[in-house]
């Protein structure tokens, strides 16, 4: 393989799936265009999420690297994958912090590996900030607009 | 107007809870002054000059008589006793403490009132048309879509590291009165064959690049607002510039790429998402429009008595023609000669909202003008409105006057400017209410920014003015020509800039060269674009 | 000379060095010649202090400490349109200071 880049499982810190880790680094998009076998991928800030969309059934893991927090632009790429159906496991890495990981969940990230280690407690309260939503995301949650319609 | 469920409620706490947190974290040393100021940000809360400053969301302006009571309380018990209001339609205090900032957004939403998204790069505060449901003119009330959009832009995972802030505005009829044209997406609610849709412009704004926004779509059928909405969003996040924060705005991805490519992009975005389905059911926006169904009006006098004339001259001003003809809309004006444009004391806001809760079916809007409304007062009760406001110092006749300087705080209370703002509309009100040719001018914006980011909109004044630092000292350049009305346009600079008596003295000579040139009827604005810049620049540097 | 300034974290006051501390005043600020970086990281660490930096900034013919930039004078005085939320020592220096 060209390039093995990325987060090991160990690096992850939450995972919100029950599937194994793949084993191995990703590969950058250009990639993983070239090469059929590539089922790990590493998107950066610029890439077009929209590529892989053809090779989303052999995809097992896309990593989604924020180098720097205040750059939303994978949270665009995350949607754009899991509105394709995509279903593998879509990780965060990169500049995470505590205030992002529950916008991140909600576009469809469900594995986390922060450059530095998070306060689990933090954390932990940072997944559970919103009991209730406004809009659709990545995640099925039922938005507060429909339960206000419910029958 | 619009109350808050149970839902709404719990999300403001749920805010307010996670803001407790993150202060207590950046107070504990786990944040960095870098990673909390976004943050903080996105509530509302800035470092500036002299404290942390508050700016509280008035969603589309609207507000009631227990809700600007409450911003009376908050100035009185963590501020100095006053609050300013902005040109986007909200409340900043100026002498804020970190430490203090969650029990204020605690009080705020006991009164279903917030800071969120006030600041920061993503989606703000949701401005709309400060005569909506009351304008005569009015072909639809935008408040029930800007309310869907304030529900859809809070909190929304995608859309909150943007590559900077965005901004939009709503309106329902062919006047402008919203500036929609200079926000990064402007709405036009219309009506088309009996339906009701979204014609959507995108790319405007101010700034150092002022931009005017090109119509990128003629109607958006309502129940796809929030979809299409949201892939101009998409569109912006993923290929606005991030290399250069002078150049992140969607009005430069949307100068680059061109209107039409742009808007192509959006439409592909727009006919997947329409495959997503992330449209809000239907029944959502009734249930928000219901509580938007117009106040009992009742039948009453429609002439009054304008045996005086300092009342029949207010009445004249600062009045506007209401959908029900027994009432008008009344503009309390917070620009007294020589006083700070937009600031208001505690007791001025009570009387504010003892006035709306009396006589205007408790609804108070604050306007971009950084004026205060009373949307619906019955013309027999003009005179008691008029005499209380008086009375207080708030019922100065000058709406749209050279008097009715909008002025951003500059440099006597912002840490981005270069000049102070402030005493130049105190001087140049002072001036034209003392000379008494405030009346004679008649319709004319000044608007006045301390800084190139241009907030106190001086690009869309008839005359505008912008500070500037000239070698440590403070400078000012005028233009002409601006508007931010449905004849939209930007202003041209005059030429080199003045000291603070120079502009001063210069905005007197244009007022005399539009008195001079003026044809009937003219505006100065009118004046300016038949006889261009030349007459001016002449007056002002000779040959 | 320089000094350094910045804003107390929890209250957001204009602060300035004193030399061993922070003080509202400006005319307690002190030279700080080549330590301004040590002093600004250790200060801004310990949370005493939010975003300072250092300024230049002068003695003048009153014996005030004078900041070069107007926007630190404003500062060091408080908004020229509100004098009366002025910090105290603001009759002192005189509001021809400030421009």
């Amino acid at each position: 393989m060209a390039d093995n880049l990325g987060t090991s499982p160990d690096e992850v810190q939450f995972r919100f799936r029950d599937d194994d880790p793949v084993d191995h680094g990703t590969v950058t998009v250009d990639s993983a265009l070239e090469q059929t076998n590539a089922n790990a991928v590493r998107i950066e800030p610029g890439d077009d999420a929209r590529l892989l969309l053809p090779f989303l059934d052999r995809l097992a893991l896309v990593e989604v690297n924020f180098p720097a927090f205040g750059d939303g632009r994978g949270y665009s790429a995350a949607r754009i994958l899991r509105e394709a159906g995509y279903a593998g496991e879509l990780r965060a890495v990169g500049d995470v912090l505590i205030d992002q990981l529950s916008h991140m969940r909600r576009c469809g990230f469900d594995s986390f590996a922060p450059d530095k280690r998070l306060d689990e407690d933090d954390a932990a309260r940072a997944f559970a900030t919103w009991e209730n939503v406004y809009q659709r995301a990545a995640d099925a949650r039922v938005i507060i607009a429909d339960k206000r319609h419910e029958a | 107007m619009y109350r808050y469920d149970q839902y709404d409620q719990a999300m403001v706490d749920a805010r307010v809870e996670e803001f407790r947190d993150q202060a207590r974290r950046r107070l504990e040393g786990k944040l960095t002054e870098d990673q909390f100021k976004p943050l903080r940000l996105m509530n509302g809360l800035y470092l500036q000059l002299h404290a942390y400053m508050l700016r509280v969301a008035i969603p589309y302006g609207t507000l009631n008589a227990h809700q600007m009571e409450a911003l009376a309380d908050i100035a009185e018990k963590y501020d100095r006793g006053y609050g300013h209001f902005t040109t986007r339609q909200n409340i900043q205090y100026n002498w804020i403490k970190l430490e203090d900032a969650a029990d204020i957004l605690a009080d705020l939403s006991k009164v279903e009132m917030h800071a969120i998204q006030t600041s920061g790069n993503c989606i703000r505060n949701i401005s709309a048309d400060h005569f909506a449901g009351a304008a005569a003119d009015e072909v639809v009330d935008p408040r029930p879509y800007a309310e869907l959009m304030r529900q859809w832009s809070s909190f929304h995972p995608e859309f909150t590291y943007l590559p900077r802030k965005f901004k939009i505005a709503v309106i329902g009829s062919e006047t402008d009165r919203a500036a929609m044209r200079l926000h990064d997406i402007g709405i036009r609610i219309v009506k088309r064959d009996g339906e009701v849709g979204a014609q959507f412009f995108a790319g405007g704004g101010m700034g150092r690049t002022p931009m005017i926004a090109p119509m990128i779509r003629d109607f958006v059928p309502l129940d796809q607002l929030i979809i299409y909405a949201e892939a101009c969003l998409r569109v912006y996040n993923r290929y606005g510039r991030r290399d250069n924060k002078y150049k992140a705005r969607i009005k430069i991805l949307v100068h680059e790429l061109g209107a039409a490519e742009y808007t192509r992009q959006v439409e592909d975005e727009f006919a997947h998402m329409l495959s997503v389905g992330i449209e809000p059911p239907r029944e959502e926006l009734a249930r928000i429009a219901a509580h938007f169904a117009p106040p009992a009006f009742v039948d009453g006098p429609k002439t009054l008595d304008r045996s005086d004339p300092d009342f029949a001259l207010w009445v004249d001003r600062n009045t506007h023609r209401h959908q029900h003809d027994a009432y008008v809309s009344a503009v309390i004006s917070l620009k007294p000669a020589g006083g700070i444009p937009g600031d208001a004391t505690a007791d001025q806001m009570r009387l504010m909202a003892r006035l709306a809760k009396q006589y205007s079916f408790d609804e108070l809007r604050v306007m971009h003008t950084q004026n205060v409304l009373l949307p619906h007062v019955r013309i027999a009760d003009l005179h008691a409105v008029w005499s209380a406001l008086d009375e207080a110092g708030l019922g100065s006749p000058n709406m749209d006057t050279i008097e009715d300087i909008i002025a951003c705080p500059g440099l006597d209370y912002c840490s981005l400017a270069n000049a102070r703002s402030i005493p130049l509309a105190q001087r140049i009100s002072e001036r034209f209410a003392a000379s008494g040719r405030t009346a004679e001018l008649g319709e004319l914006k000044l608007k006045i920014s301390g800084c190139i980011n241009a907030c106190g909109h001086h690009h869309a004044g008839h005359i505008g003015i912008l500070g500037v630092d000239k070698k440590g000292t403070e400078n000012f350049q005028l233009s002409l020509g601006g508007s931010e009305a449905e004849d939209v346009s930007l202003a041209k600079i005059t030429g080199p800039g003045f000291d603070e008596d120079g502009v001063v003295a210069a905005v007197e000579k244009v007022t005399d060269v539009y008195l001079g040139a003026r044809e009937d009827g003219e505006r100065f604005l009118d004046t300016y674009r038949r006889i261009g810049m030349e007459p001016f620049k002449e007056a002002l540097y000779g040959r | 000379m320089k000094i350094l300034t910045g804003n107390d974290l929890r209250s957001g006051a204009v602060t300035w060095w004193n030399g061993t501390g922070w003080s509202l005043f400006v005319d307690d600020a002190v030279d700080v010649g080549d330590e301004a970086k040590e002093i600004l990281a250790r200060e801004e660490a310990a949370r005493r202090v939010n975003v300072p930096y250092v300024i230049e900034a002068t003695i003048d013919a009153g014996g005030h400490v004078r900041p070069a930039h107007i926007k630190d004078r404003v500062r060091a005085l408080g908004p020229t349109v509100r004098r009366d939320l002025a910090v105290p020592t603001a009759a002192k220096t005189g509001w021809d200071w400030v421009i």
